[in-house]
């Protein structure tokens, strides 16, 4: 089991302003899987990535990777075990620092040598060639700025990638792109995924068993091979699909 | 430096610096800091703030050859005291018959010399301060926000008065004491630019990857707050020369016989009805100075601010 996570609670705020984000919640991940998260805004899925990174407040439960329970505050091992690829990569990349000074970043946190070679490499990986090494996310598209956010979290070989709406941010036709990187990087390197998407078209490209959250709770667990054929069990998933389908005219229901 | 020496001619230069695919980090670097010059050159008055600050320079370095007489050793008491701007003497004399224009330039080296040092004390220490206080919140947070507080709280003149006075005055204390009152806004400024950047994607990727807080903030956060400091303390410079010029006028700054600017327009007031170049030459000076700083702190805030698009 890569990731287990048992009865796990996410508390933010005291008295009034308490606010329970993720009630109960437990997951289990195979080694090499893609595993989908999905919801609503606010349903609590992007708060479970940053509870296993150690960035949300943990009140209850428990959190292991590879089977150790993972260390608060996490330890160098975790960070070269656990990577995040974030939503916006206009935000996600230090806009006065070249695609060089990002990705010898980790390299040099973690005394990794040889990082001209492991740099070029790690371009080469996510399609994209020596001359974009020494430009500026400014100088980038949004495709680009994101392929250079997988390059950085996959330059420390971690083994679990958490992805965090990796490509809602991006065009439609830039988002098939980036998810067939992601998937060819996944099959090539045995990683662990763990995609966080509103989006149930991108969750089940990429992914066979997924989750669906709604306020905290844990809705329905089932798999892609299920919603495609347009079965699932709980009938906020198939509001959902109903959504992701989109407005059709004359279909919605009547509401008088 | 191979590669600095491969283009030939202006305009293949130009190409090698804007060129969106540069080989190395030095020319990413060059590129980017050419990119900023030619966006602060096309501003004239930043320019001419340039080019005050560095006639400024080249006159500080070059005081000795500029300088028509001896900064401090008068001519003849009886015949050469209080001259008007003449020939021999350009911009007249003092009580003490000493040439103005060359005291002017010999000054011109404490100006900078003031402005310099406390520049290179008050700026990493508000730097410092700033960015360690956004980044960790919490008890050091406050703790270090209410110290600036407490700074800021003085007003600026009367602060650097009660150091020198318990120092003992000079111009070395003189300037320790500005130095000492001017480093909080910088502080504030560091903390709130920071607060802005701490929680962005960019700074939690950097904490995944492992990063010490150390790290996070010099190599991360500072970077980013440097500009809007820069700024701050060019801008800043006018009020530095103001308050050295201050206390040199109150007699707690630079001692005679040195031709601080500032002492030499508290000596020429006893005759500034009668002979009102002995004051004005001095101040025409700070103020040509403090422009030139506050000119050239403006250019810098649409050039560097990282919020101003490119």
């Amino acid at each position: 089991m890569m990731i287990d996570i048992r009865d796990l609670s996410i508390v933010f705020g005291t008295g009034r302003l308490r606010v329970e984000a993720v009630k109960n919640f437990s997951l289990e991940v195979e080694e090499g899987e893609a595993f989908g998260l999905v919801g609503e805004s606010g349903s609590g899925k992007s708060t479970v990535l940053r509870a296993i990174c150690g960035l949300a407040p943990v009140a209850r439960g428990s959190i292991a990777i590879a089977g150790a329970p993972v260390k608060t505050p996490r330890d160098q091992k975790f960070y070269a075990t656990v990577q995040m690829v974030f939503q916006d990569p206009y935000g996600s990349l230090h806009p006065r620092q070249t695609v060089d000074r990002i990705l010898s970043e980790p390299l040099s946190i973690h005394g990794l040598r040889d990082q001209d070679r492991r740099i070029v490499a790690a371009l080469e990986e996510v399609g994209l060639g020596p001359g974009y090494r020494f430009r500026y996310p400014h100088q980038l598209s949004g495709g680009q700025r994101q392929r250079v956010a997988i390059a950085r979290a996959l330059i420390l070989n971690p083994k679990v990638v958490l992805l965090d709406e990796p490509t809602s941010a991006l065009d439609a036709s830039v988002q098939a792109e980036i998810l067939n990187l992601l998937e060819r990087l996944r099959a090539e390197r045995g990683l662990t995924y763990v995609l966080v998407s509103h989006d149930l078209a991108v969750v089940t490209h990429l992914c066979r068993r997924l989750l669906v959250m709604r306020n905290g709770e844990m809705i329905e667990l089932t798999d892609a091979e299920t919603l495609r054929r347009g079965e699932p069990q709980s009938p906020y998933t198939r509001e959902l699909i109903q959504a992701t389908r989109g407005f059709r005219r004359g279909t919605a229901p009547a509401s008088t | 430096m191979a590669e600095l020496a491969a283009p030939s001619g202006k305009s293949s230069l130009r190409e090698w610096l804007t060129t969106s695919e540069p080989r190395s980090r030095a020319q990413a670097r060059l590129g980017n800091a050419y990119r900023s010059w030619v966006a602060f050159s096309r501003n004239p008055l930043a320019m001419f703030g340039l080019f005050i600050v560095l006639v400024l320079i080249i006159v500080a370095i070059f005081a000795d050859q500029l300088a028509t007489h001896s900064p401090t050793v008068g001519g003849d008491l009886r015949t050469e005291r209080l001259q008007p701007p003449s020939a021999a003497h350009w911009l007249g004399t003092d009580n003490q018959a000493r040439d103005i224009y060359s005291r002017l330039v010999h000054g011109s080296r404490l100006t900078l010399m003031v402005v310099m040092l406390v520049t290179v004390i008050a700026m990493p220490v508000g730097l410092l301060i700033g960015t360690v206080s956004g980044y960790m919140g919490g008890w050091i947070d406050a703790v270090l926000m209410r110290i600036t507080d407490i700074f800021l709280a003085f007003p600026r003149l009367i602060l650097a008065l009660a150091f020198v006075a318990a120092l003992g005055p000079g111009i070395v204390n003189a300037i320790i004491a500005i130095a000492i009152t001017s480093w909080p806004p910088y502080a504030r400024i560091a903390r709130a630019e920071t607060l802005t950047i701490r929680n962005s994607d960019f700074v939690v990727a950097v904490r995944l990857q492992g990063a010490s807080p150390f790290r996070i903030i010099t190599r991360h956060i500072m970077p980013l707050c440097v500009p809007s400091v820069i700024i701050r303390v060019t801008l800043d410079m006018a009020g530095i020369i103001l308050t050295a010029a201050g206390l040199g006028f109150l007699g707690l700054g630079a001692q005679p016989p040195t031709p601080e600017w500032g002492a030499m327009i508290a000596s020429g007031r006893q005759f500034i009805i009668d002979y009102w170049w002995v004051a004005t030459m001095p101040g025409i000076a700070i103020f040509v100075v403090s422009l030139g700083f506050n000119l050239l702190g403006d250019g810098l805030r649409d050039v560097l601010d990282p919020k101003a698009e490119k």
